[in-house]
């Protein structure tokens, strides 16, 4: 047992722990600052993986951004001090059962092991070698993603606006 | 001071030699120098709060802070900081506790943890991250989210209010932040903070410094307008106004947990101007002599400190002096303020920076025609409009 696997299950039970919070929280601005935790978990793997820019694209637009608009709509549409909120509905056995049916795909997938998903070579800087794979190599699906996030934009202004 | 790093080196050589796992030396280190960095945020910060008084008054045309300590009260913020250490710690009946105690920790560990990529001097960063200038942007985001629970937490509506202006205000001024300062990462090639510095090395003949705001000026601007933005001072301090909502986000807090909500926003202020010099204004480049009995290395990082710091702390008096000089903006004005003026201009920096990189300096003179051809064509439509306009009233007159 190295230090650093030490550091990794450290962060793995963290991050699983905070996602616990989040799926079975009673008080909803808990859960959604349970959500902060496990995305800040989620960039230190990400760390630890050698992916240092998408460790801090993380934090920004997960943390500085998506946690935001969770937290503005909770403050929007739940009165200060409210009760708790149900958190199971009728689904709960089909969806248990998916649930557990992808965890044992996905460890029996990381035991048995992808033949083409062979480990990234170490880069010792991240950001150019992305940059470039998203302008020349995926340069389409980095248009298309513009062009649905533009429609996103324009979408949720033609919602908000007042008529 | 290059001499620290084999400082380091040898302590982690001497605990491997003893069969120490490298793990204890490390926590060690980093546990001295957050230790040291929590002392310079704290001092700074009392330091910034007796200037901010002393230059507030000044500007107002009265002494400010004269008693405390002899000379200018220099011990106020001593005293301020102890009356506040004493307080009593109050906790709203209805507050949800756990969100309401955290968020002060997130907001003060947001604010520490951007001090690690700061370039003080030569060879003196706690850790020249590649990724430097990104890293500082995305935890300066995690305070926004501080903010929030701090607010919702309190249990009262002004809270709830200040905080979500101040959140909607911060968001939107991240996005012409990031945009400007990309145009000094393009220039120089890299995001590590120490490169930075070290591409802004030497002089345009001979006489003027090749800080990357002689070509970046409009980036420059926007970046301080944003950075003002995000320390929430004013003009954009509608969050924290305190003819407006009392005192905004942190209205509840007392004692001891405004404190850290106080010093946070000082060392966050310390921490942009830090960005500012450091992209801008040429880090800790300036001129320097060596000093006898003193190895060069350690004369030449002296220097630079006293330089960084000089750079730094002129940029805080311009924010103080703002502060006392230009009216509060309202929370519509600021939006419209962001993202209509300027997030396109941070965008048209952006473009034209690309392209004189990419296409060489003749694509400047280019790009001024056509400015220039835009600008008049916008101001003759402008003036055509605001004729029809005149006309239609006088008609409506008379």
């Amino acid at each position: 047992m190295t230090i650093k696997l030490a550091i990794f299950y450290f962060l793995a039970a963290f991050t699983v722990w905070a996602a616990g919070v989040v799926v079975f929280g009673k008080n909803i601005v808990r859960a959604a600052v349970a959500l902060i935790f496990s995305f800040c978990g989620m960039a230190a793997l990400y760390v630890l993986l050698d992916a240092e820019f998408l460790a801090a694209v993380q934090v920004l637009i997960y943390v500085g951004g998506i946690t935001i608009l969770l937290l503005f709509a909770i403050m929007l549409t739940s009165r200060i001090g409210s009760k708790a909120v149900k958190v199971v509905n009728d689904q709960v056995v089909l969806s248990a059962m998916t649930g557990i049916g992808l965890l044992v795909g996905l460890i029996y997938a990381s035991i048995a092991g992808i033949a083409e998903l062979s480990a990234p070579p170490r880069l010792p800087e991240t950001a150019p070698f992305l940059g470039r794979a998203l302008l020349t190599t995926y340069a389409l699906p980095f248009e298309v993603v513009s062009v649905l996030l533009l429609a996103a934009m324009i979408g949720a202004i033609i919602l908000a606006r007042k008529e | 001071m290059s001499s620290f790093a084999d400082l380091v080196e040898c302590l982690y050589a001497i605990t491997a030699a003893w069969g120490i796992p490298w793990i204890i030396p490390t926590l060690v280190v980093m546990t001295v120098v957050a230790g040291i960095v929590i002392g310079y945020i704290a001092v700074a910060a009392m330091f910034m709060i007796w200037w901010e008084r002393k230059v507030s008054a000044h500007i107002q045309v009265r002494f400010g802070p004269m008693r405390v300590g002899g000379w200018h009260g220099w011990a106020q913020s001593i005293a301020d900081g102890v009356k506040l250490l004493l307080k009593e710690d109050i906790i709203p009946a209805n507050a949800d506790k756990v969100v309401f105690v955290l968020a002060p920790m997130v907001v003060f560990a947001a604010a520490l943890a951007a001090y690690v990529t700061i370039p003080w001097a030569p060879g003196l960063i706690v850790r020249d991250l590649n990724i430097g200038i990104l890293y500082m942007i995305s935890i300066s985001s995690l305070a926004v989210v501080g903010i929030i629970m701090a607010g919702w937490s309190s249990n009262n509506k002004y809270s709830v209010l200040g905080a979500m202006r101040s959140a909607a205000q911060a968001v939107s001024y991240e996005v012409p932040l990031v945009l400007s300062l990309l145009g000094p990462v393009m220039i120089a090639g890299t995001m590590s903070m120490g490169r930075l510095v070290e591409a802004q090395n030497g002089w345009w003949f001979g006489v003027l410094p090749k800080w990357f705001v002689f070509p970046q000026v409009v980036a420059f601007v926007v970046y301080f307008t944003c950075a003002l933005a995000e320390c929430n001072r004013l003009p954009f301090d509608i969050p924290e106004a305190e003819s407006e909502l009392v005192a905004g986000f942190h209205v509840e807090y007392s004692g001891m947990r405004f404190a850290i909500f106080f010093l946070a926003e000082y060392a966050n202020m310390f921490t942009v101007t830090a960005i500012a010099a450091t992209l801008f204004l040429g880090g800790w480049h300036g001129p320097w002599m060596p000093l006898p009995g003193l190895p060069q290395e350690v004369a030449q990082g002296l220097f630079g400190l006293f330089w960084f710091l000089l750079k730094c702390y002129f940029l805080i008096f311009v924010m103080m002096w703002l502060r006392w000089t230009l009216a509060r903006l309202r929370v519509d004005q600021l939006m419209g303020l962001a993202w209509k003026v300027l997030l396109p201009v941070a965008f048209a920096n952006l473009i034209v920076t690309g392209l004189v990189l990419v296409l060489g300096k003749q694509v400047l003179l280019y790009v001024v025609g056509i400015g220039i051809v835009i600008l008049v064509a916008v101001g003759l439509a402008l003036r055509a409009s605001a004729n029809t306009v005149r006309m239609q009233m006088q008609k409506a007159r008379g």
